[in-house]
């Protein structure tokens, strides 16, 4: 029997804004079935993004969902889950939103370990402006505003996200569309910050730029580069040259939660009154 | 029984009121000469069960009283210049989705780093024309601790009744002088809360104006689920771009608060009876004004104050109806003449406008206030 998508997409919103050939609606189905899996209640969820192609996604989803600024969506969604912590708060976006302009916050959220799980899609590029560089854009790369090629080094969003605090810490890809479920249900069901990069792709405005002739051309790139955590082991060095691992990368269940340790600082003060 | 009386400062002061406005929720950033109030709700909110955050960054702060006001919180942020300007998309934001929060800024000297101890009172016109777009404006310009606490209990309630941001602007001397304050007792002093949406879930609309210019708020994770984007929106919550909704949306936020001035204006009147020449003054501004204003009576001068208690929305119908029958006015201010243009326009011409404009980090004294006054013939 096939999965009934539509009982978590708001009625009459779509088509979605999405170019053929983007994987973000791969990664919202991912969601979907994710939130199916853990029987989230859509009234008791939370789905924050800032601006970009892939901060598009919650106004699809039927829950409470909240379209930040550019780069803000930790901020706000901070905000949400500390004034409710028995909300689940899901966050997304693209590599741009979160780790330029949302950089601060974003790396601010994984020191807190605040159990909100936040869902990157990096397709290594601004979309939605037309195609200019992004901190993960591969050196070398075309964008529209790398038209020589990419003087700067990228981010290495898992690593980022593990060096700042974050206690989950996921990869995968749009191509392996199966594992997309299962990684965001063990980032929801983790205590603490859970961040779950999914290599993604923009054929339109950068994969156009960087002589990926097809979709298909790019979904196979992820499906060559991806090596699951559990292969690289038995790897030498020289066979991840230009790899990426994907599955659980990072967990750590002994670092406090924040509201949970903020419902210790409330403790304390009225036993201080 | 006796009131509870205290001496503290403008800034403590603020943080009271904002609790005896019901506030549960702070998101704030250290900055010079404001973080006194963030010290304060550090220390009392968990005490009620409330929630104190330090953000990474002042819109990082905005953003998070955002979010809860949106979980059904009552919020407030504190900050000052450098802070406010970093803050403004955000506060564009909270406009937009009409998110009901209080933003309490310090005015210190500026622009950018400026004089992080010294008073001025520049930054009134960035509390209007700071974010980019049309949008609705209140603010407040306290004189004293004691207006300081009654005026942020009024800017909650202003912010929960019309569903937008409210900014409490003293100056750094209001902010840091200690003065005598009594505290109202629970109950004494009317706190609003926002309208909640009385429809079942399936029928909420979050921006419906079948319930007028302000319509209910429902709380996320309270049985409701809804869309809030910063886009201009329709009235389900979704984006669009539809000539005619956009117009109609945009003129609604504005109108709720601008065909409201009446609710929301507040001001003094002082000697004003008779008077020659008004000098119109507010914030710590207004007190030298006053001194000023006996000083030239005394010397057989019909002077009078009008003290702007409400920055935002300007008091045009009484400034105007002043400017029909007095002589002249004094504008003394912390900046290079911001509410003189405001004055300039009401006046339209009919009588003068005398400014005493400092931005050295000084108070203005008496002295100048009554020798401008002199000036008026």
């Amino acid at each position: 029997m096939s999965f009934d998508y539509d009982k978590y997409i708001r009625p009459g919103k779509l088509p979605h804004i999405w170019c053929p050939g983007c994987g973000h609606g791969i990664v919202m189905k991912g969601l979907i079935r994710a939130m199916d899996t853990l029987n989230l209640k859509k009234e008791n969820t939370a789905i924050v993004s800032g601006i970009g192609c892939a901060s598009r996604l919650p106004g699809y989803i039927d829950c409470c969902t909240l379209h930040t600024a550019h780069g803000r969506a930790a901020a706000f969604a901070t905000g949400v889950k500390l004034a409710k912590p028995e909300m689940n708060v899901i966050l997304c976006g693209g590599d741009g939103d979160g780790t330029a302009i949302g950089g601060n916050h974003f790396i601010h959220a994984c020191r807190r370990n605040i159990d909100m799980t936040y869902i990157i899609m990096n397709n290594y590029i601004y979309g939605m402006t037309g195609g200019q560089f992004s901190p993960a854009t591969p050196t070398g790369h075309k964008a529209s505003t790398t038209p020589y090629g990419n003087p700067d080094p990228c981010f290495d969003i898992a690593k980022l996200a593990i060096g700042a605090g974050a206690t989950f810490v996921a990869r995968g890809t749009a191509f392996h569309a199966n594992q997309i479920d299962k990684l965001i249900v063990e980032a929801i069901q983790h205590k603490g910050f859970s961040v779950v990069e999914i290599l993604d792709d923009c054929p339109t405005t950068y994969g156009r730029r960087n002589k990926y002739k097809s979709v298909i051309e790019m979904m196979n790139r992820l499906k060559e580069v991806a090596v699951p955590v559990k292969a690289a082991e038995k790897m030498t060095a020289e066979q991840l040259q230009g790899k990426v691992l994907t599955g659980v990368l990072y967990k750590d269940e002994t670092k406090p939660e924040y509201t949970a340790e903020y419902a210790k600082v409330i403790e304390r003060a009225k036993a201080s009154k | 029984m006796a009131k509870k009386v205290a001496f503290m400062q403008g800034n403590e002061a603020a943080a009271h009121g904002a609790l005896y406005a019901g506030c549960t929720f702070f998101g704030g950033y250290p900055i010079t000469p404001s973080t006194e109030v963030a010290e304060v709700m550090s220390v009392e909110l968990p005490k009620v069960g409330g929630k104190f955050v330090q953000m990474e960054d002042e819109i990082g702060a905005m953003a998070a009283i955002l979010g809860a006001s949106l979980a059904g919180s009552k919020v407030l942020t504190s900050t000052s210049g450098p802070g406010l300007s970093l803050k403004q998309e955000l506060i564009g934001y909270g406009c937009i989705a009409e998110i009901p929060c209080v933003v309490f800024n310090v005015m210190r000297g500026g622009p950018s780093t400026g004089m992080p101890t010294g008073p001025s009172q520049s930054d009134v016109m960035c509390a209007k024309w700071g974010t980019h777009g049309d949008h609705p404006a209140i603010c407040l310009t306290p004189a004293s601790v004691q207006e300081t606490y009654d005026e942020v209990i009024r800017a909650f309630n202003l912010s929960e009744k019309y569903r937008t941001p409210v900014m409490v602007m003293p100056d750094e001397i209001v902010a840091h002088m200690r003065e005598r304050i009594v505290f109202p007792e629970p109950g004494e002093v009317e706190v609003l809360d926002r309208k909640t949406p009385t429809v079942p879930p399936e029928q909420y609309k979050p921006y419906d104006t079948s319930f007028g210019d302000v319509p209910p708020l429902a709380a996320f994770g309270s049985g409701y689920k809804f869309h809030v984007t910063g886009l201009n929106k329709m009235q389900d919550g979704f984006p669009t771009t539809k000539a005619e909704i956009v117009q109609a949306e945009e003129e609604r936020q504005v109108r709720k608060v601008e065909a409201n001035v009446d609710d929301i204006a507040s001001f003094e009147e002082y000697m004003l009876d008779d008077a020659d020449v008004v000098v119109v003054a507010y914030g710590s501004t207004s007190r030298s004004a006053r001194y000023a204003v006996n000083v030239a009576r005394e010397q057989g001068i019909k002077a009078g104050m009008f003290r702007i208690k409400t920055f935002w929305p300007f008091p045009d119908k009484q400034i105007k109806a002043l400017a029909s029958r007095v002589k002249g006015f004094v504008i003394p201010e912390m900046n290079l003449g911001m509410c003189s243009i405001e004055l300039e326009r009401c006046a339209q011409g009919k009588v003068p406008v005398l400014g005493i404009f400092r931005v050295d980090g000084e108070p203005i004294n008496p002295d100048q206030i009554v020798e401008k006054i002199k000036e008026v013939k």
